[in-house]
């Protein structure tokens, strides 16, 4: 009996553990630093006219709330926009230019212009060290008939600049990981 | 001979002085368990080279002794042998208590797959040192596969997560020399940390009949121990070294133990093991080296009435995932799909870059047992576990070689168990445990926690009986709550927690807001109950039947409660539900053995039914700016899992044998009438054996595998517009992949170097026809073939 008394004792003091105290201090909101939340693509007619941007801003990153899409008018016929691009991380205050870092690691880094229907074609302004495009600089010519189409820009890092047709801008062979991927519905009048 | 001279001396030193030489010796040896009287025990007074033994009363005397020091010896078949140290002053009394073995009540464990010992009650495999040393430069996810019924999911060839009977994860408990293993176990990308060199056997329990390591394994229970420490003054040690051809690298294992006669013991061991890019038969497997290290630490005393021991362990992980896994959106795993192989195929490397994973684990443990003579044993232990995992991304800027995750996991718990053993023909066990744990994901990543911050609190109570009916049957018993208690602090994207739904269900738990993010204090209990029944018969000599039920409950882990974010390798949102609540397993299961002396036949049988059974589920999606996501939510419904696993073995005759293995599963999501998602599929493994103790103790083995396409899948193909290519595309996500046919092969020979040393000389060759295959449960099957041909040479010295 003195036995049962002894363990008793032993178990039930192993019960009488106790939960340590939670620490009340809070954790700290993690402000995704790699997140790009808004691509401007501002094209500026070369021989002068009405500026044209495109937009899409997706504040809530991987949040349920789409990307606001936004085009602010149509694009004139027969001519040659000079484009560039500017990408921010605006959930950090100021707003964080992302552009530092692509032109900061060029050679990883390359933008794809495409354009449906035949409504538009671009070359690349800006290169990076090696000679490849980069595209934070382009130029777009507008077809000489009306129409309509989507224009998609595409921005993948860690690609393969070598393979063939991707330092013409043909995305196919490229690679790598896609950080942004925008269309924007274009008219050409 | 060191004793033995000291012994010898000592009676010197005694005869001389003792002038006494009528001294009466006279006692009783009883059974410890018990207390009756153990008849014909033998009493050998070493000292003086005289014998006597136990009456019918367990009575035995000896006269004309002198007075002094004596040693002596009680031994009694079926029995451990004691020696003692004795001072005859007179007429001396003395009671032994001997360790009958009647059974060891210890856990509910079977030996062997298809060897009919027919004392417990589950289905149950035991993994002895030669089969778990042939790993020895694998996982414990490669090791388990040889038991019939358990598979593997992978990412890629060195990430693998054991699954019992179509279940893994959280539904599996792992005990590492008396330790549940807390290791983040949910992730499907989480490889048990685990150096399977530290486990000198293992045994593998289906489903959740056993309720003393937990009660929610409603997928089984794997118990890793180390090697029996036997109670006599020796120094032994064990090196293993392979080198392999598939990833041109090498494994090292060297153990080393001390023991004494007395009970106490010391042993240690560490491991290295480096592996450079692994290959599939057309092409390198880019960025998926591995280095692993292990470390560990064994001591304490040992003997039948007490004992304590002190365990230390340490283990460090860097995996590399195979590059081309790692995508960005659906465009990504639309272009990896449909090429044949993979996008980035570098020459072979030994660097690991991002994606990779590095993950240290820590255990230290100490326990302390005592028996106590004709009521049982106690034990208490108490243990804590530091896990620590990175996962780097492929990232750019400052961020390149910052870790994405960084979590800590730190566990503290006790537990005791108290088993009264002392009636031969019932015993009871009776346990509790306790859990603390918490988690810290470091915010510097710069990426949104995957697992919030979190202290967690469990606590279980159990009692079981085990009762022994006749000669041929077994019953078993078990009831165990327990209860979990987590304590969150999670932010949530506030477009998110309104989209869920939280806003309105859980108002009240937001502490703080920071504009576009909300932190909340989810404050999560569950209360759970499990049972287990099991009865084994052995209807002759041949033929056995186990039949088991068990009752489990399992409370979500953080992963599905509070997920929230993109998986890349998946390019999917996976998201957690604060409102699930546990899932209820009912299994049962039975199972039918033959055995005679040529053929062994294990036969095991299950049904497995779970309400409110927890998965992902696909359930919609979302635009991104980079892309649209398909979004996978938790999700529950009522499940059931039923299959058939079959292990036979025939000996022809002394040098050749026969093994067969093949094992049968299928899952069923009951509540929307189709297949469950991640289901193993039919396997058949077939192994010829020749074995000649002549030829330097030559085995060899030719292995066929086949692997049949898991046709029962669920259809989570989705269709999505590609921007570049102006197309809606169909993502092939759910087709798996054909059936495929391996054979391996393996042979060892036996040198014996000296009396106490011989090596053992081992070549594998696996997948010998250097056949390209992917396999329904390698999460990587999207990107790149399974491994090809790897041939191993493989030393391993006993000395």
């Amino acid at each position: 009996m003195k036995t049962l008394q002894k363990v008793s004792i032993l178990f039930l003091s192993t019960l009488i553990f106790t939960a340590c105290s939670n620490d009340d201090d809070n954790p700290l909101p993690v402000n995704e630093e790699e997140v790009i939340t808004t691509l401007t693509a501002t094209l500026t007619p070369v021989g002068g006219g009405a500026t044209i941007t495109l937009q899409t801003r997706d504040l809530d990153g991987d949040g349920p709330n789409p990307p606001v899409v936004t085009v602010s008018g149509p694009l004139a016929v027969n001519t040659t926009y000079s484009g560039n691009l500017i990408l921010l991380n605006e959930t950090e205050s100021p707003a964080e230019l992302i552009n530092v870092e692509i032109e900061e690691e060029d050679e990883d880094h390359q933008f794809f212009f495409q354009a449906s229907n035949g409504i538009a074609t671009f070359n690349y302004v800006d290169f990076d060290g090696n000679g490849d495009p980069v595209g934070l600089a382009f130029t777009l010519t507008t077809t000489a008939t009306p129409g309509s189409g989507n224009i998609t820009i595409t921005l993948r890092h860690e690609l393969n600049k070598g393979a063939g047709g991707v330092s013409e801008g043909d995305i196919t062979n490229a690679g790598g990981e896609t950080d942004i991927q925008a269309v924007f519905a274009v008219t050409v009048q | 001979m060191k004793y033995y001279v000291l012994i010898v001396a000592c009676c010197l030193v005694n005869m001389s002085f003792s002038q006494n030489c009528k001294s009466k010796f006279f006692g009783e040896v009883h059974d410890f368990h018990n207390g009756t009287p153990i008849v014909g025990a033998v009493i050998y007074i070493e000292t003086l080279d005289k014998y006597t033994t136990t009456d019918f009363n367990g009575k035995f005397s000896m006269d004309n002794l002198c007075d002094g020091k004596i040693t002596i010896v009680v031994s009694h078949i079926a029995c451990d042998t004691k020696r003692l140290n004795l001072h005859i002053n007179g007429d001396t009394y003395y009671e032994v208590n001997l360790e009958h073995h009647i059974e060891e009540l210890d856990e509910i464990r079977v030996e062997g797959s298809t060897i009919t010992k027919l004392t417990k009650t589950s289905q149950e495999t035991l993994l002895k040192s030669d089969a778990i040393e042939r790993f020895s430069a694998f996982s414990l996810g490669d090791a388990l596969k040889q038991i019939s019924g358990v598979s593997s999911i992978n990412t890629g060839n060195s990430i693998v997560k054991p699954v019992i009977n179509g279940l893994h994860s959280s539904r599996i408990i792992v005990m590492t020399n008396g330790v549940r293993l807390q290791d983040q176990e949910w992730g499907i990308e989480h490889a048990p940390n685990i150096d399977l060199n530290t486990a000198g056997s293992i045994n593998v329990i289906k489903g959740a009949n056993a309720l003393a390591y937990g009660g929610d394994a409603i997928g089984g229970v794997i118990v890793l121990k180390p090697s029996t420490i036997s109670l006599k003054d020796s120094l032994y040690g064990k090196t293993i070294v392979s080198g392999q051809t598939n990833g041109r690298g090498y494994s090292l294992n060297s153990s080393l133990t001390k023991t004494y006669q007395k009970g106490w013991y010391v042993a240690a061991q560490a491991s290295m093991k480096g592996f450079g890019d692994f290959e599939a038969p057309d092409y390198s497997l880019t960025n998926t080296g591995l280095n692993s290290k292990g470390l560990s630490f064994n001591s304490g005393y040992k003997t039948f009435e007490q004992g304590f021991n002190v365990y230390y362990s340490y283990i460090n992980n860097e995996i590399g995932i195979l590059k081309s896994s790692h995508i960005g959106n659906i465009e990504d795993l639309v272009n990896a799909i449909n090429n044949q192989q993979p996008l980035v195929v570098d020459d072979f490397s030994y660097d690991i870059n991002a994606p990779r994973q590095d993950v240290t684990h820590h255990i230290i443990k100490a326990d302390f047992y005592k028996r106590f003579k004709k009521f049982g044993r106690l034990e208490v232990q108490y243990d804590f576990q530091n896990n620590q995992r990175f996962e780097y991304d492929i990232r750019v800027g400052d961020d390149r070689d910052k870790p994405a995750i960084d979590l800590t996991l730190k566990t503290h718990s006790v537990r005791t168990s108290l088993k009264l053993d002392s009636k031969s023909k019932i015993a009871y066990e009776f346990g509790v445990n306790a859990v603390l744990q918490n988690n810290f994901a470091n915010p510097d990543t710069g990426v949104r926690r995957l697992i919030p911050d979190y202290n967690k609190f469990d606590a279980g109570i159990f009692s079981l009986a085990m009762l022994r009916l006749n000669e041929n049957t077994n019953f078993d018993f078990g009831i165990r709550y327990d209860y979990n208690r987590i304590d969150a602090k999670k932010f949530y994207i506030t477009s998110r927690w309104i989209e869920r739904g939280y806003d309105e269900d859980f108002g009240d738990i937001v502490i703080d807001d920071f504009g576009t993010q909300l932190l909340t204090n989810p404050v999560l209990e569950y209360h759970n109950v499990s049972a287990s029944a099991g009865i084994s018969h052995k209807l002759n000599d041949k033929h056995s039947v186990i039949f088991n039920y068990g009752l489990s409950n399992r409370a979500p882990n953080p992963s599905e409660l509070f997920s929230d974010g993109l998986h890349h390798s998946a390019a999917r949102i996976e998201l957690g539900d604060l409102r699930i609540q546990q899932e209820t397993s009912n299994r049962v299961s039975g199972t039918y053995q033959y055995g005679n002396n040529s053929l062994l036949i294990n036969l095991e049988a299950f049904y497995n039914h779970i309400n409110d059974y927890i998965f992902l589920a696909p359930t919609g999606v979302e635009q991104t700016i980079r892309g649209a996501f398909p979004v996978w939510g938790y999700e529950q419904t009522n499940a059931a899992l039923y299959g058939i696993d079959l292990t036979a073995n025939y000996e022809f005759n002394t040098q050749w044998s026969f093994n067969h293995k093949s094992s049968f599963i299928r899952g069923r999501d009951l509540s929307q009438n189709q297949a469950l998602i991640d289901m193993p599929s039919f396997k058949t493994v077939n192994i010829l054996g020749y074995s000649n103790e002549k030829w330097l103790n030559f085995n060899s083995e030719l292995q066929s595998e086949f692997v049949l396409r898991q046709d029962n899948f669920p259809d989570n193909n989705y269709e999505v517009f590609i921007p570049t290519t102006e197309e809606l595309v169909l993502v092939d996500v759910s087709t798996p992949p054909p059936a495929y046919h391996l054979m391996h092969f393996q042979s060892d020979i036996t040198l014996n170097l000296s009396p106490k040393t011989d090596l053992n000389i081992g070549l594998n060759v696996t997948n010998i026809f250097n056949i390209s295959y992917r396999e329904y449960l390698n999460r990587l099957r999207y990107f790149a073939d399974d491994l090809g041909r790897n041939i191993m040479l493989q030393l391993k010295l006993n000395y």
